[in-house]
């Protein structure tokens, strides 16, 4: 086989595929093409590396050289300069912002120096479209090993030695989950992948899909065998298309290869994947919702127990994981349950992703370990906050998290810790907030989501999420009151503890943790009518700076409903009786004499 | 193709395949880096060739822990095509007028036995800044 001397890794996930990564592949091949080197140079897509910030990204191999914000038009000097003359193209390395230094190495980069790989091992490394550069990766090799030299109750104890817990937000015992559907007996049992990744702004499911979506397929066929089951099912959302893409083409080739199908390895394991397409409901991330809508029937959640273990799809012992546990599963089997465990904290073992947002330097995707603190993934991993701003906030957790001040930042993030201080892991969404953000309105937000989300089977989540809303309406309107916040807190823990599923139980949690550390903020609007943020629009005041105006007369023009009066050369001044709060008079004042 | 049916057998795919991948696994304190110079002077001199010749060595050798990268112009044209060794630990080694038998010379004495090609060093004691 020919070798290359050189890889060139495009991303090719969703985010830096909007962003032309395909184009950027077709016209580095034409390049590379035009320059004759074809035979020794390789162009590769990868999936994400998870530096969402800075894509579309491009790695150069063997030299190890990463590329960021890179467009189609780089492709020719990329090649003519890199390629063929073996310099650095040095526009477009990433500049660190805190030394001011070019760097031209993904290790040197602080993003990447805290993170630890397990679940996105193979994320920007291996074509997700190619099995061989899986295999070669000791791809299916967990699964030869479970299937031809381990028993079930082996490879159950194994998982449970590992202490590996769902990274889909609950953070059970994955071993746990295996030995009970196991221990259940019957003729027919199932493995479902959820792939319902219902929380705004998460996409680490999504990239791993995208990224390395055998080893997903590889897992669910171990812990098939581990609990007796011959059928699996991944459900996914159609709105991810191009991670269905990739499963599709992936369950293709491990059937060819024989990784799927019967018999597999020689043995008598018979093992098949089906996809099943969700519309895109938040709640059906909750097992027995998902199992309902895998049924055809609505996406509810059911009252457990009885649990899936006991009675899932088809009221058959079924055993439902998320992506990311999946895709731990492989390398704990190859390297054993003790290398896994000295990742983490005393509780929570291993490493967990997060999707990075908000407003932090560095957006992107991380896998850090068990136990980092909040303050090394922000300032660190994320790079500080945007434009110097001061950091206010950070919301765990998704929308059913909490949000955490700056004296909370030194706590090491686990399921219990993030618990405790009034949040959770969640399936791993980590929002920054800085102080243009008003947490009144951050809460209404999020509340408006679960309200809609909510699928209206039990009261409490149903009326009780939409009358939080309400009263954060009511107060973001400036038509609060102190009782309204009281309120609040009543009806949010009543919601809490009354909720069928997670989604209730949890939905709550954005409004109390608020108003526990931010709770100066609401009384400012509820006794001051003021926003402290200026994002609440109602709550907006616009007034002339007497000092500053100088009677120039174009806001008095520009006003829509003629509400600012005033002579030429002197103060003007606005009738808050009649102003709309439109902000047009701030727009187009040239002296910086209105305020709001 | 047929299916995988046993380990051995799906061991002997990885094999085959990591080939393509042991030049994405860039460890650079643990393995043995050698730089060719891929100016235009030394590309005029035939450093290409000299550089896929090298690769191929390395590859029909199986040398794992081996991995070869292009460099810019350094600096000694009138010796190019020119290629350095830098063995973990050890000071960089220079080699000027390297050709095709030249770049597989390198590996089999250098880099498999450790012997130097004392005719063709330049510099012994080139350091990196």
């Amino acid at each position: 086989m020919k070798q290359y001397r050189s890889h060139i890794l495009v991303c090719a996930g969703t985010g830096c595929q909007s962003q032309e990564g395909h184009e950027i592949i077709e016209e580095l091949k034409k390049q590379i093409e035009k320059a004759n080197f074809h035979n020794e140079i390789q162009v590769v897509k990868t999936g994400c590396f998870g530096f969402c910030e800075k894509g579309p990204i491009i790695k150069i191999l063997p030299e190890n050289v990463f590329y960021i914000e890179v467009k189609p038009s780089d492709a020719k000097e990329i090649v003519e300069e890199h390629i063929i003359k073996g310099r650095r193209v040095q526009r477009l390395l990433y500049e660190e912002p805190n030394i001011h230094e070019r760097l031209e190495q993904q290790k040197d980069m602080p993003f990447y120096k805290k993170q630890v790989r397990i679940a996105l091992r193979n994320c920007g490394l291996i074509d997700p479209e190619n099995i061989k550069e899986y295999i070669a990766e000791d791809g299916y090799m967990a699964l030869g090993k479970v299937l031809t030299e381990m028993s079930q109750e082996e490879v159950i104890q194994l998982v449970r030695d590992s202490e590996l817990r769902g990274r889909g937000g609950g953070g059970f015992s994955t071993g746990f989950k295996w030995e009970l559907t196991y221990r259940n007996k019957d003729d027919q049992k199932y493995i479902v992948c959820n792939a319902d990744e219902g929380d705004p702004g998460a996409f680490m499911d999504r990239s791993i899909l995208e990224g390395d979506p055998h080893s997903v397929l590889e897992a669910m066929a171990i812990g098939a065998y581990a609990i007796g089951a011959n059928k699996g099912f991944v459900y996914i959302r159609a709105e991810y298309p191009l991670a269905i893409q990739r499963l599709k083409i992936a369950m293709e080739q491990a059937k060819e290869y024989g990784f799927l199908g019967r018999n597999i390895f020689g043995t008598n394991f018979h093992f098949d994947v089906e996809i099943k397409y969700g519309a895109g409901a938040f709640v059906c991330g909750e097992e027995t919702a998902l199992i309902n809508s895998m049924e055809g029937g609505r996406g509810e959640p059911n009252a457990k127990p009885p649990f899936p273990a006991e009675s899932g799809f088809w009221n058959k012992p079924t055993c439902v994981n998320n992506v990311e546990t999946y895709a731990n599963i492989p390398p704990i089997i190859l390297k054993g349950p003790k290398w896994f465990k000295q990742i983490g904290s005393e509780k929570s073992k291993g490493t967990k992703v997060f999707a990075l947002a908000g407003k932090v330097n560095n957006v992107g995707l991380i896998e850090v370990p068990m136990g980092i603190t909040l303050r090394e993934v922000i300032f660190d991993i994320g790079g500080g906050i945007r434009n110097g701003r001061k950091f206010k906030a950070v919301q765990t957790g998704g929308p059913s998290g909490g949000c955490l001040t700056e004296a909370l930042l030194d706590n090491p993030i686990d399921y219990e810790n993030l618990t405790r201080i009034g949040s959770m892991m969640g399936s791993g969404g980590m929002i920054v907030m800085d102080e243009d953000d008003c947490m009144v309105n951050i809460a209404k937000f999020y509340l408006e989501f679960t309200e809609e989300e909510s699928c209206g089977k039990c009261t409490p989540c149903r009326i009780g999420n939409k009358r939080l809303h309400e009263i954060l309406i009511k107060i973001t309107e400036g038509k609060g009151t102190k009782q309204d916040l009281e309120d609040l807190k009543k009806l949010g823990e009543m919601i809490k503890i009354s909720s069928l599923c997670g989604l209730g139980q949890s939905s709550p949690n954005p409004v109390l943790s608020t108003l526990k550390y931010f709770y100066d903020e609401y009384l400012q609007h509820v006794e001051n009518k003021h926003c402290p943020s200026g994002v609440c629009a109602a709550l907006k005041k616009h007034e002339i700076v007497e000092e500053n105006c100088v009677g120039c007369t174009l806001c008095a023009r520009v006003c829509p409903v003629d509400c600012i009066s005033g002579k030429v050369k002197e103060v003007h001044n606005i009738d808050q009786e009649r102003c709309i709060n439109c902000g047009a008079c701030k727009e187009a004042c040239k002296f910086n004499a209105i305020a709001n | 193709m047929s299916t995988v049916k046993s380990l051995e057998e799906l061991k002997k795919i990885r094999e085959a395949s990591l080939k393509q991948m042991n030049i994405r696994k860039v460890d650079e304190d643990n393995k043995i880096k050698l730089l060719v110079g891929m100016a235009t002077c030394g590309i005029a001199a035939g450093a290409r060739e000299t550089y896929n010749e090298i690769l191929d060595t390395i590859n029909e050798e199986n040398l794992e822990n081996v991995y070869v990268v292009q460099v810019g112009c350094m600096g000694y044209c009138y010796e190019e095509p020119i290629v350095q060794v830098n063995v973990p630990g050890k000071e960089p080694i220079l080699y000027g007028n390297v050709d095709i038998k030249k770049g597989r010379e390198i590996i089999e004495k250098h880099i498999k036995k450790g012997e130097l090609l004392q005719d063709s060093i330049i510099s012994k004691s080139f350091h990196k800044l």
